[in-house]
């Protein structure tokens, strides 16, 4: 009790204006967390299948129970969902060795998930070999969706992003500028605007009959756009690798492969892993975008249902539950990012 | 390093093609005929099927009838306006939203910053969940949520909700008291202009009187700026009255009225932009060292003083370079206006133009070079004022 009090003294009516501001914050914490409560807990409805099931004057939860499988799926056939299931179920198993403190040769392993990974998903969501039947994308949807895309576009710009970096860092004039150029107009432009041109120029500059699929000009105006955000965050770790270690690999007789590979890499993106997650935070709420070409995201998919006459008046409750979703997911990505920015020795 | 030296006899010549500048030369002529040959190879495809297709090239589509309406412009514009009036139209939504986005953005997050470093706890926590809930929410979705489920479902315009009977709100949108002035707007951009001059010479009055050892009292003369001048200017503008809004028939007359897109728009990006603008004031204030702090209080400097004059100035050199990427980005995300239908650069030019005149290279071409434009001159202006910060500290 004495503790409680000291500790109240201290942290919360220090000086008159501490407690003005004490005041002011409960007073703000009581007009909002109980209606709040309210709203999404006490009067809320849980039961039913229709919109006429939620009579109370709290939020309407049916909506989101109803749809959620279609939430979480799209229109991907019901049948067929195990497909992703497995999908989503290989990838923790396959990334499972890198966090394995004593596992030698992680970099084989972390190619084989970046190169190898995606191939296998890919093949499982299309389907259409080994007696797998086909699903177009344009039944796929939702979370799944949105995981598909934010994960090619990381998978995508990791490398895409080294190369430019090196490329903006090259002693090479004409490399330089080549790469310099390239990483400041995609980082110049809105991705809306990337997106649009993926969608509506790209076709007109493929050579007549080559027939991109809708998601895969979408993924390669992701990759791009995002390829340019990570070299400059890789650019900054390049920067920060001591001037020494550059000497020194050169004085080992190394190709500038091999000391980039081997010495600087390794150490520039140790320094920087908080901004590559920050990047693939920002790229996993970028995936909202694509709704406006007609991709049908998680985002897409709430504000597609919450449109339906049949359930009009629900769009909070949808959006609520698609913004719990992806906060889940990227505090839960931060989270990791300062765990990891903690880690005694991190970025020595 | 052409060549290495051995210890018996003169060096071998190294080869031709492993002399790292040869290998230097030949990979640049690659990547430069590669990265041609690409563009090329587009250019040409793009140009085959546009003749398939029967698209027209070129301008000429500027000067034609636009013929669609547009809900909100800030300069004259009807159907019967041309596709160029229509990109002016869409170019100044977009800029207005951005400017008045950076704005609430920045007060906001400085506000939320500062809260977050408080030594109230409570205060304290409030600013974090304020952060941690916005910065891990899509932009997206926020405005959705504004647009749809805040804004489109208020009351109609008759039921509207009455605050003070001085602004209302409802789904038309927001209506606020709007001022008028007595006298033209002459007299304002008069009053501002000498405002600006006078803030001038007296910051080289001061300046001059400080360096010479004989200060003046600021604040005072400060204040005699920021109450006394604005009063005089607007008595002789001709006086100062409010528009205030008023139901008439089915909708509001007279205030100022805000369509609820402009308002969603305005209100997520701010309140999405400010979390990240509150982490960058925080990181600021605290990557000045602890004993900075201790060595103005040292040199009897008070809280006040030693946060203005060396806590605040070293705390800007690492704010501004974040803080522009912030600006961009809201500037940017500003597109996204596209997805509620606020008339911006997007949602007119790049959708309603490009859909009616079919001619997606020019359009989407012109649209991309306005956003690096904007961006190039944002990065331009605060890089100049980054380096004014920079070189004031090192003197």
């Amino acid at each position: 009790m004495n503790a409680a009090w000291r500790w109240s003294r201290e942290n919360l009516f220090s000086s008159p204006l501490n407690t003005a501001l004490t005041v002011l914050s409960v007073a703000l914490l009581g007009y909002m967390v109980p209606p709040l409560l309210d709203w999404a807990l006490f009067s809320a409805d849980f039961r039913g299948n229709t919109r006429e099931a939620c009579e109370g004057e709290g939020a309407c939860w049916v909506f989101v129970r109803v749809h959620l499988p279609q939430f979480i799926y799209g229109f991907y056939p019901e049948e067929l969902r195990w497909r992703v299931n497995l999908a989503f179920l290989l990838l923790p198993l396959w990334a499972a060795p890198l966090f394995w403190r004593r596992m030698s040769r992680k970099g084989w392993w972390l190619a084989s998930l970046l190169l190898l990974y995606p191939l296998c998903a890919w093949t499982l969501f299309r389907g259409g070999v080994a007696g797998l039947a086909p699903v177009p994308t344009s039944d796929w949807g939702g979370l799944f969706l949105t995981l598909v895309i934010a994960g090619v576009g990381m998978a995508a710009a990791l490398p895409l992003g080294v190369l430019l970096a090196l490329g903006r860092r090259s002693r090479m004039p004409i490399t330089r500028a080549i790469c310099t150029v390239f990483i400041e107009f995609w980082r110049g432009v809105p991705l809306i605007t990337v997106l649009f041109m993926a969608s509506v120029m790209l076709p007109l500059f493929l050579p007549q009959g080559v027939n991109l699929d809708k998601l895969l000009r979408a993924l390669i105006g992701v990759a791009l756009f995002a390829g340019a955000y990570m070299a400059e965050v890789i650019r900054g770790g390049l920067q920060g690798v001591d001037r020494g270690q550059y000497e020194a690999a050169e004085a080992l007789g190394l190709g500038y492969w091999r000391q980039m590979g081997l010495i600087i890499l390794p150490q520039a993106l140790r320094l920087v892993i908080p901004g590559i997650v920050n990047s693939f935070i920002a790229l996993f709420k970028d995936t909202t975008l694509v709704l406006i070409i007609g991709l049908f995201d998680l985002l897409g998919i709430v504000q597609a249902a919450a449109t339906d006459p049949r359930w009009l008046g629900s769009a909070t409750e949808g959006y609520v539950f698609a913004g719990l979703l992806f906060w889940v997911f990227c505090y839960g990505m931060s989270l990791y990012s300062r765990r990891l920015e903690r880690r005694p020795g991190a970025g020595r | 390093m052409a060549r290495r030296h051995t210890p018996f006899g003169a060096a071998p010549r190294t080869p031709r093609w492993r002399d790292p500048r040869t290998r230097a030369l030949v990979f640049q002529v690659v990547l430069l005929g590669a990265v041609a040959l690409g563009i090329g190879w587009i250019v040409n495809n793009t140009l085959s099927n546009l003749a398939r297709q029967g698209i027209a090239s070129g301008l000429g589509f500027w000067g034609e009838d636009a013929g669609f309406g547009i809900i909100m412009s800030l300069i004259e514009y009807s159907e019967a306006a041309s596709y160029g009036r229509a990109f002016l139209v869409g170019l100044l939504n977009t800029l207005l939203v951005s400017a008045l986005g950076i704005l609430l953005a920045t007060l906001l997050g400085l506000v939320i910053g500062i809260a977050r470093l408080s030594p109230n706890w409570l205060l304290r926590r409030l600013a974090a969940a304020y952060i941690e809930t916005f910065r891990n929410i899509p932009l997206l979705l926020a405005i959705f949520f504004w647009y749809f489920a805040v804004l489109r479902s208020l009351p109609h315009p008759r039921h509207s909700i009455d605050l003070f009977g001085l602004a209302y709100l409802s789904n038309r949108g927001v209506y606020l008291p709007q001022p008028v002035l007595g006298g033209g707007p002459g007299w304002l951009i008069a009053g501002l202009i000498l405002g600006v001059l006078a803030v001038l010479a007296l910051h080289r009055w001061t300046r001059r009187r400080r360096n010479a050892g004989r200060p003046l009292p600021v604040y005072p003369l400060w204040l005699g700026i920021a109450f006394i001048l604005p009063p005089a200017v607007l008595l002789a503008a001709g006086g100062l009255s409010w528009s205030l809004p008023a139901l008439r028939g089915f909708n509001f007359q007279g205030g100022m009225g805000l369509i609820p897109e402009f308002v969603a728009l305005l209100l997520a990006l701010s309140i999405y932009t400010a979390a990240f603008v509150a982490e960058i004031v925080r990181a600021g204030i605290e990557s000045v060292a602890r004993g900075q702090q201790e060595a103005a209080s040292a040199l009897g400097l008070n809280r006040r003083q030693s946060l203005r004059l060396v806590v605040l100035p070293q705390a800007m050199r690492v704010i501004v370079p974040p803080l522009t990427n912030q600006y961009l980005n809201l500037t940017k995300n500003s597109s996204l206006a596209a997805a509620i239908a606020y008339p911006d650069l997007v949602s007119v030019f790049a959708g309603t133009v490009l859909n009616q005149t079919g001619q997606a290279v020019e359009v989407i071409s012109i649209t991309m070079a306005v956003y690096l434009t904007i961006s190039l001159l944002i990065a331009l202006a605060m890089n100049l004022y980054n380096r004014r910060t920079e070189w004031g500290v090192r003197r």
